[in-house]
């Protein structure tokens, strides 16, 4: 099962080996990794999706809260959670497609970021899913470049979730 | 006042209580080296890195107490990783700190640079690359801290050299705040009062005792359960000394080379009380049929060690000594309840001695050969109650945890998760180094011991006088067994053809050597090194292909034990 967890830990040399070296050496997935500088800049927050059945991922949990430099993980599986991934295309934009491009854009709320004689580049923001769906229409087209970000995921409500 | 970098490390490790350390110079420590002179700091000058980590982890197996390691950067940093490793394995605290090149240099191949940080990520605790002088007694602080507190392990300090010349102002702090590091000590008290319904409600106990309990010095708690709820008590090898291995409770070790009872016993029970243990393949053998009757209460320091490989009914994270001593506390409050229990499970202790009297620890005794066994079985009635024994890693381990009765808790340091060959010689230098007075032998298999034979100069150098007990077969013997078991004997590159007199060996380090070829010598050479002064090699010429015996063979059920014949 699909697993999207945040972790929250020290903005400090080394600490992207740490966790990605903990998933390696204990052969754990990981499908994507994101991770920048909070509000504090002392403290980075990753976002990490992973995969793995009920046993694997309390130990991906435990293992990851282990770390001496991680200070907090969140597994937001099963809870109400906000999931945004930006994805930034280079399509082939050939007078015959230009219109067609365009339409899928708009209903995708993509934006054209920037514009040749022969292609585009859309940048679109979006629940996986989304993202998925918008390839999916475009790649019979011509995609010639893609770049996701993977997600990123916040709860939704007012409780947030701070480090200490 | 301003101190150097190297300065302020030695008055780190002044401050922190050290007074033994092992280490070997070189050029990015030679700044170390020299403050070193001005410091009331005992440094032992081993002959090898790994050497001078393992007896940092023997000294720190043996005492308890934070074990400390020095060595230069590069070939002398990359020497420290199987150290450091054993360590890792077997939880036990350590700090190892390398010198490093200077800061501009790292990330250039510079002479003798690799990159230690990265390579020891996986098999420490915590490391740090220091990079401001700054920063340095606070790492120190915090490296003395994470490596002996919570599930204790092996942390490393890698030290640029720029970072020991620089100066800086000096302040060793006097607590840690690390936001991401709070053990748990305290164990929940919902789940010890649910963990005393369960023993309450069991007819078939067993204690299964892993290397926590030592690490822990539990030993006291252990033994006022198992008494209070008679309940028999198995221990892996790293918790072989934390229960007295003549107590009638006792069924020895669990696993591969257990005993026929110890593995019976948890085959059938109803319930099993895990106790700073992990479950190690070589403990449980096939998952599916480890305690399949059993509901399973894991007691652990460490989260991650719970429902990693087996079912838990119930996880109680917290320091073994809190969590048993409420335990017990609990259920000598249910006196009466207590009472229906032990006579509930007096059939059950009769059950355990009844596989232990069809199936006893045993070899066959030899007249003409000595028998490794044998050997073992004398140290044992030779040495004194708190002997500290140490082993290398193979047959000669397996007959040791087997034929040696251990008494005392901290007398038996042995490398069991990684399984080091080389580790018992070093490490005996070092629990020798903790506890000058006290006998320190090291049981040794003639392939392991050549693996870190040159520190016998370091114990005929500081006068630490280990004995050393080699049991010579002249082969890889573990290796061996399982050829002649699974390989139709075919012996490939487990016989070390070359006959090495290792009694000579002693003499041209200057210890004394001693040799029994025949078992009425066994005893008096045995003896002889004991009223020896020095350092001293035993060497026991043992019958060549005994097997270890009774043995689960790998992803057989434990009760499946192939018994000697």
């Amino acid at each position: 099962m699909r697993h999207t967890i945040s972790v929250l830990v020290e903005n400090e040399f080394g600490v992207l080996t740490r966790v990605a070296g903990l998933f390696s050496g204990r052969g754990f997935n990981i499908e994507s990794l994101c991770v920048a500088p909070t509000l504090d800049p002392t403290i980075s927050r990753m976002t990490i999706v992973t995969s793995g059945d009920d046993r694997i991922l309390e130990q991906i949990n435990k293992q990851l809260n282990k770390l001496i430099s991680t200070i907090k993980v969140i597994d937001f599986t099963g809870t109400d959670y906000i999931e945004r991934e930006m994805a930034v295309i280079k399509i082939n934009a050939e007078e015959k497609v230009r219109a067609e491009v365009l339409r899928i854009a708009d209903i995708f709320r993509a934006k054209v970021v920037d514009v040749t004689a022969r292609s585009y580049i859309l940048e679109i923001t979006g629940a996986p899913s989304k993202i998925n769906a918008i390839i999916e229409l475009l790649r019979p087209i011509g995609i010639q470049e893609l770049v996701r970000s993977g997600p990123v995921v916040l709860g939704r409500g007012t409780k947030a979730w701070k480090a200490v | 006042m301003k101190l150097t970098g190297s300065k302020i490390l030695l008055e780190c490790l002044v401050q922190e209580g050290i007074d033994t350390i092992f280490g070997y110079p070189g050029g990015t420590v030679i700044n170390i080296y020299n403050d070193l002179m001005d410091y009331p700091i005992k440094h032992i000058l081993t002959r090898h890195e790994q050497a001078a980590v393992h007896a940092a982890d023997g000294y720190a197996r043996a005492s308890g107490k934070v074990g400390v390691a020095l060595a230069t950067s590069g070939p002398g940093a990359t020497n420290t990783v199987t150290g450091i490793a054993t360590a890792y394995m077997d939880s036990i605290p350590l700090v190892v700190i390398t010198g490093q090149v200077p800061t501009p240099l790292i990330g250039n191949d510079a002479f003798q640079e690799a990159d230690i940080v990265g390579i020891t990520r996986p098999i420490t605790k915590h490391n740090y690359l220091v990079k401001d002088v700054k920063e340095l007694a606070r790492i120190i602080k915090e490296a003395f801290f994470i490596a002996r507190t919570g599930r204790p392990g092996p942390v490393v300090i890698d030290l640029p050299k720029d970072v020991q010349m620089a100066t800086c102002k000096f302040e060793y702090p006097d607590k840690v705040d690390l936001r991401g590091y709070k053990p748990t000590y305290s164990g929940n008290i919902r789940m010890i009062e649910k963990a005393t319904k369960m023993v309450l409600q069991a007819s078939k106990p067993v204690i299964y005792v892993g290397g926590g309990a030592a690490l822990s010095d539990a030993s006291s708690e252990l033994q006022e359960l198992a008494e209070l709820i008679q309940a028999p008590v198995t221990t892996t090898l790293m918790g072989m000394a934390t229960f007295p291995k003549t107590h009638p409770l006792s069924m020895g070790m669990l696993g591969m080379h257990g005993t026929y009872y110890a593995n019976m016993a948890v085959t059938e029970c109803d319930l099993l009380i895990a106790i700073g243990a992990r479950f190690d393949d070589r403990v449980t053998g096939k998952i599916a049929t480890f305690a399949p009757h059993a509901k399973i209460i894991h007691v652990d320091i460490d989260p991650t060690s719970i429902k990693k490989n087996v079912r838990v009914d119930l996880p109680i994270v917290g320091d073994l000594r809190d969590v048993l001593g409420k335990l017990v506390k609990k259920l000598v409050e249910e006196a009466d309840e207590v009472k229906g229990l032990v006579e509930r499970g007096k059939p059950w202790l009769e059950a355990v001695s009844a596989w232990r009297k069809d199936h006893p620890m045993f070899y066959k005794t030899a007249k003409s050969v000595i028998k490794p066994q044998y050997v073992i079985e004398k140290i044992r009635e030779l040495t004194a109650e708190d002997a500290i024994i140490t082993t290398e890693v193979g047959q000669h381990q397996m007959w040791t945890a087997q034929f040696f009765d251990f008494l005392k808790p901290r007398t038996f340091l042995t490398s069991g998760g990684l399984g080091t060959m080389g580790y018992g010689l070093p490490a005996a230098l070092g629990a020798q180094a903790a506890f000058p007075e006290r006998q320190v032998i090291d049981i040794s298999g003639d392939g392991s011991f050549q693996m870190n034979s040159q520190e016998l100069a370091t114990l005929v150098q500081y006068r630490l006088p280990v004995k050393i007990a080699i049991l010579n077969n002249n082969f890889l013997g573990m290796v061996r067994q399982w050829q002649q078991l699974f390989f139709d004997k075919r012996y490939s590159q487990t016989c070390l053809e070359l006959p090495i007199d290792f009694t000579k060996l002693a003499e041209a380090y200057g210890a004394t050597g001693l040799r029994a070829t025949k078992p009425e010598e066994v005893e008096g050479v045995i003896r002889k090194a004991l009223e020896t002064k020095g350092p001293v090699i035993m060497e026991f010429k043992v019958a060549r292909e005994e097997n270890v015996m009774p043995m689960v063979p790998a992803g057989a059920g434990l009760n499946e034990m192939v018994l000697a014949s």
